[in-house]
């Protein structure tokens, strides 16, 4: 790695909140996030906010208004912050025209991904026309997984790996990123369906840090196929990175602190970054 | 000066878990800069007779004056308090006990037994709330988590009883902080292993209002990446003292046996 390769890191993991969550912290949380994030060395947040978080529709089952409030902030934290934080349009599959409609006007005013929590199944056939829409715009879609779901869980329609890869082989063209494989769960099982789907990577985030979990992403999909993130825990986020630097060439350090998600999101590469 | 009390030997029986001997825990300490590891046995947590693994480790470990043993205590089988009395007799840190893996009732009369033998013998006990996620485990790892209410029936037992729990969250932990009388909480120990850092921020509340006092560094390896519980702590704005009392200084203080000074 040069100089500059080496302090860049990308978050493709992030969450805010705004003044409407039930949260009376929201601002601490959002303000730990950045400073937290800042002696990290995170150059990047590639952040979501779920609706209201539950205050006016289920966080994973969020309402029209509830989505377009929260994109609306997401934008406006990333004009606020341009050097440090980029938007995901997040949308509930459910509401199609909506959905289309909240692609459409937040990537068109610099958001860079589409979020897809936990409304409908991934392998729904509600999901083609987004999935589609993402392919035009060559921006990623980040599905929230639960590793191995195995029945349902209260609060959400979750999707495990296998339903996700589903859909990725619909939509070859489509770059698909499956959510904190560290977030709950049963990872390997999520690791084993990922082979060789090569318009599947895995973002490292959640709380969990066991012991053996990166050795086994790294067989199953490869260093380039992995993306560095934290969702809700910086500390195990910035564990991971360094056992990864423990376990891997700086090269394969490089691809998934960012090279693979500044490809993934169409950002400058860091010596475009750097000039 | 570091001291990591959460440390496992062994093979694990529910998945592959590597870095799991004995040389691979050193190689861990020597890059992670730990001096001192207290050490359980893995394997044993899940045989039926847990103290079948002692001798080995006592064995293993003596060998590495790095490496302090943490022998394992079943109080529902016969002849255990004999087992607790040559153990004790070792240089040893403490002995462990994890009683809903070893298929008993937490709040039992057994584990109260030896609760109250712990208090005889001035040795800290030592137990894990959970060993991993409860929504990862293997299907046939059924044992249920300690609960609150198990610790809070503990520390009322013997006032001479004391206690190290790792890998406990933040609501266990307040619900045992503030379940208890002061004198009672100031028996407890709680590793760092499971307490999230930012943004959510809760170790660095708990180390407000629990209090720093009470904890101790533990990471969980080889189950649990070492490298979580030193990024936790560099992700706090601690003086270097408070840091040195994580690390070593309360298990100094607090914690140490004759043996181990």
């Amino acid at each position: 790695m040069d100089g500059v390769d080496a302090f860049m890191l990308i978050d493709v993991h992030a969450h805010f909140y705004h003044d409407r969550t039930p949260r009376q912290d929201w601002r601490e949380r959002n303000q730990s996030r950045l400073t937290a994030g800042e002696r990290m060395g995170i150059t990047l947040h590639v952040a979501s906010i779920l609706g209201s978080w539950g205050a006016t529709s289920p966080t994973y089952f969020p309402s029209p208004e509830d989505l377009d409030y929260a994109n609306r902030w997401m934008l406006e934290l990333q004009q606020a912050n341009p050097d440090r934080i980029v938007g995901y349009v997040a949308v509930n599959p459910n509401f199609q025209e909506h959905s289309l409609e909240q692609i459409e006007r937040y990537l068109g005013e610099g958001m860079v991904g589409i979020k897809l929590a936990a409304s409908r199944r991934a392998d729904d056939a509600l999901l083609d026309p987004l999935c589609r829409a993402a392919a035009r715009h060559h921006v990623p879609m980040l599905q929230h997984v639960w590793q191995h779901r195995g029945r349902d869980w209260p609060g959400q329609e979750a999707s495990d790996a296998v339903e996700l890869v589903t859909l990725a082989q619909r939509h070859p063209d489509t770059n698909f990123i499956l959510a904190h494989i560290a977030g709950g769960g049963d990872w390997l099982h999520s690791l084993r369906a990922l082979r060789g789907v090569d318009n599947v990577h895995v973002d490292l985030s959640g709380s969990g840090v066991d012991g053996g979990m990166l050795e086994a992403c790294l067989e199953a999909v490869g260093a380039g196929r992995l993306v560095w993130g934290a969702d809700i825990t910086l500390d195990t986020g910035l564990a991971k990175l360094r056992y990864l630097e423990h376990l891997v060439d700086a090269e394969d350090v490089a691809c998934i602190r960012w090279k693979n998600a500044a490809v993934l999101f169409g950002l400058p590469l860091a010596t475009d970054t750097a000039s | 000066m570091i001291v990591d009390v959460n440390t496992f030997v062994g093979p694990y029986p529910f998945r592959r878990v590597p870095e799991s001997t004995l040389g691979s825990l050193t190689e861990s300490m020597t890059r992670l800069g730990i001096d001192q590891a207290w050490v359980s046995h893995l394997p044993s947590v899940f045989w039926r007779d847990p103290m079948e693994g002692n001798d080995w480790l006592l064995q293993a470990t003596g060998e590495v004056p790095a490496m302090a043993p943490v022998p394992a205590i079943h109080p529902g089988l016969p002849g255990w308090e004999a087992e607790l009395d040559r153990v004790a007799l070792l240089p040893v840190p403490a002995v462990r006990c994890d009683a809903s893996f070893y298929g008993l009732d937490p709040a039992g009369e057994e584990v109260c037994d030896l609760v109250r033998a712990c208090a005889g013998h001035d040795i800290p006990l030592l137990t894990a709330v959970r060993l991993e996620d409860g929504r990862q485990r293997h299907p046939h790892d059924q044992a249920p988590e300690l609960t609150a209410a198990d610790v809070r029936s503990w520390l009322r037992v013997d006032a001479g009883f004391r206690l190290v729990v790792t890998h406990a969250d933040r609501p266990f932990i307040e619900e045992v902080h503030f379940g208890s009388t002061p004198s009672e909480a100031q028996r407890v120990w709680w590793d760092i292993s499971w307490a999230w850092g930012p943004p959510e921020d809760h170790l660095e509340l708990l180390l407000k209002t629990v209090g720093i006092d009470r904890f101790v560094f533990g990471t969980g390896q080889p189950l649990r990446l070492p490298d979580a519980a030193f990024a936790k702590l560099d992700l706090l704005d601690l003086p270097v003292e408070n840091r040195e009392k994580l690390t070593a200084r309360n298990l100094q203080s607090s914690l140490t046996r004759p043996f181990n000074d």
